[in-house]
């Protein structure tokens, strides 16, 4: 499954000049309000069209000004999933869910009513109109909707940033089983790197209307230039790694992964699951030998790999250890202090408490790729 | 009150004739109505200005301008009327449904605004939602955009009902006053108030007439809240 994106849209005085390829299985559309990411979207599901450029989906033709070729939106076989739920308020949820169905020929179905509300929860909710229903609830059943169409692709547009930090944490597992459990690509707009550190496979980094960089979630994570100013803070190294075994004494599950094992607050999920975890930058210390009488549980022996000069009086290491690189954020004085060089042997030093919910989560489970 | 409900036959054929005629007036308009509000509404065209103007131009000329126009149109002899009447044998002059052509002309532009107004709120968000998921444009308005604007088509319906009950210049002038064919309630009071005596049928028909609209106005209610119930719109 490929997306191949290349267009040139006016809008205003706003011009949108984006072309990325993406295999992965989420792709998160990621950059600051402003940036294009929602505009670009539209572009793929049809609601707008673009002024010069080229959208292909799997290897079928969307869009393709220079051949005169549009694809109009309720023949594209692509699902959406808008930031406002857009229920239709005249249906039950269940007319709501089934809309899709309709509109799909048998030979196209892939998606069975049962297998969706059993995925989002669903099944109590189903009588009711769209206008009873919680913001979070209101989002589950347009992203059951969406599915119900069989979509060839699914795009969600910011589906989580209306809701308040509780509806998120509701969500974010269902997402995350969706990617794992249907054979659907999604491609997933958002400006919240949170998200995109726990969800994304790939992810396109976009701003002003141009794409600055585009990869695999764990590359990208580590650049910090090129998160928006805003939310730099939460910059830093994203981990894909097992569950090794867990603590029940200290309520602690230890994680193996190729930089060591790394101990979290207790993660709900079976010895041998994959878990993403994103340690930010800022939440790192680096020592130059193995510290002595520290709280901190997690030490991970490495090598200074790269020194970047970062905002004001700071410097962004960047730590290979056996293999994963973790970076830090210290201050220059710092860094001088410690004679931070290339090649350095260092400790990267992590708290286990620096590990909240929102920055350890399932991690994409590989295995289903094949 | 015996001789509230003691009408002559002549009385009767009034009322009938004059529920008839707008009830036939409301619904032929509606098809119309609706696809002219939703082309005003919706779609960029040249002379929209000028559609717009003509559809509201029997609100604001003189009723019996609008009545001579039908009959110069309409008539025996004026051009949509020959035509209509050797193709399709429709005659509308001096006929009742002359009453029905006059009556829904007249109440148009009320069901058109109110049409209109329901299109221009609903939220073209959903229907591009319901195109994502496989729907085509006809589709779209079919099962999103009808259902969500209903209130608006009844509104619409209610008004127009209404000013056909009420017409008389319109009607008058271009399908005269012909007892049991073309003389509707206002008509048939009129004739009343004209002769001597007549002011106690004029008071009975007055009475029904307040009657039907009264009962008009409450249907329409209690349709728009059902309607609105199911809607559910937050």
């Amino acid at each position: 499954m490929t997306i191949l994106v290349d267009i040139r849209q006016k809008l205003g005085a706003f011009e949108l000049d984006a072309s990325f390829a993406s295999e992965g299985r989420l792709t998160a559309l990621f950059g600051p309000s402003g940036s294009g990411k929602s505009s670009l979207i539209n572009l793929i599901a049809g609601l707008a069209r673009p002024r010069q450029g080229r959208i292909e989906s799997d290897g079928r033709v969307l869009v393709d000004t220079a051949k005169g070729v549009f694809v109009p939106r309720h023949k594209r076989r692509i699902g959406m999933v808008f930031q406002d739920a857009r229920l239709f308020p005249h249906m039950s949820v269940k007319n709501n869910l089934n809309f899709g169905r309709w509109f799909t020929p048998d030979s196209e179905r892939y998606v069975e009513l049962d297998a969706v509300v059993d995925l989002l929860g669903i099944g109590a909710l189903l009588e009711r109109r769209p206008g009873k229903l919680s913001g979070g609830e209101k989002q589950r059943v347009a992203i059951g909707r969406a599915l119900l169409a069989s979509p060839r692709l699914l795009l969600m547009d910011e589906p989580l940033a209306s809701l308040d930090e509780a509806r998120k944490s509701e969500i974010l597992p269902y997402i995350e089983r969706l990617r794992d459990e249907m054979k659907i690509p999604i491609v997933y707009v958002s400006h919240s790197i949170n998200e995109v550190a726990r969800l994304a496979s790939d992810v396109v980094v976009l701003q002003t209307g141009k794409v600055t960089a585009c990869g695999p979630t764990v590359e990208i994570m580590q650049r910090l230039d090129l998160l928006p100013a805003d939310e730099r803070g939460e910059g830093g190294a994203v981990l894909e790694t097992r569950v090794a075994r867990h603590d029940e004494t200290f309520g602690m599950t230890v994680l193996s992964s190729a930089a060591g094992e790394i101990r979290v607050p207790r993660v709900d999920v079976e010895v041998g699951a994959p878990v993403r975890i994103r340690i930010r930058a800022r939440d790192v210390m680096i020592a130059t030998e193995r510290p002595k009488g520290l709280s901190a549980l997690n030490m991970l022996a490495g090598k200074v790999a790269v020194i970047d000069k970062g905002a004001g009086a700071t410097a962004n290491v960047r730590i290979d250890c056996g293999g994963a690189t973790i970076m830090a954020r210290i201050t220059e004085q710092s860094r001088q202090g410690l004679k931070l060089e290339r090649g350095l042997p260092v400790f990267a030093v992590i708290k286990t408490v620096s590990f909240d919910q929102a920055n350890t989560a399932a991690g994409l489970r590989r295995e289903l790729d094949a | 009150m015996n001789w509230l409900l003691d009408l002559t036959p002549d009385e009767w054929n009034a009322v009938r004739l004059s529920i008839k005629v707008a009830t036939v007036a409301m619904l032929a308009s509606v098809p119309p109505a609706i696809f002219i509000a939703y082309a005003l509404a919706r779609w960029r065209f040249w002379g929209k200005t000028m559609v717009n103007g003509l559809v509201h131009l029997p609100l604001v000329l003189p009723p019996v301008v609008t009545g001579y126009l039908l009959l110069l149109a309409f008539g025996r002899r004026g051009p949509a009327g020959a035509f209509l009447a050797e193709h399709f044998g429709i005659v509308f002059s001096f006929r009742w449904t002359g009453a029905a052509l006059a009556c829904a002309v007249m109440g148009f532009p009320l069901m058109v605004r109110a049409i209109r107004l329901s299109i221009e709120s609903v939220d073209r968000k959903l229907e591009a939602a319901a195109g994502t998921l496989g729907a085509n444009p006809l589709w779209v308005f079919t099962i999103v955009t009808l259902p969500l604007i209903l209130p608006g088509i009844i509104a619409g319906a209610i008004l127009s009902f209404a000013k056909a009950m009420g017409e008389f210049g319109a009607t008058i002038t271009f399908v005269s006053n012909i007892p049991g064919e073309t003389q509707t309630l206002p008509s048939a009071i009129y004739t009343f108030t004209q002769v001597p005596g007549g002011d106690e049928g004029a008071l009975r028909l007055t009475l029904i007439s307040i009657v039907i609209s009264m009962l008009a106005l409450v249907a329409s209610e209690v349709l728009a809240r059902r309607v609105g119930k199911r809607m559910d719109i937050e």
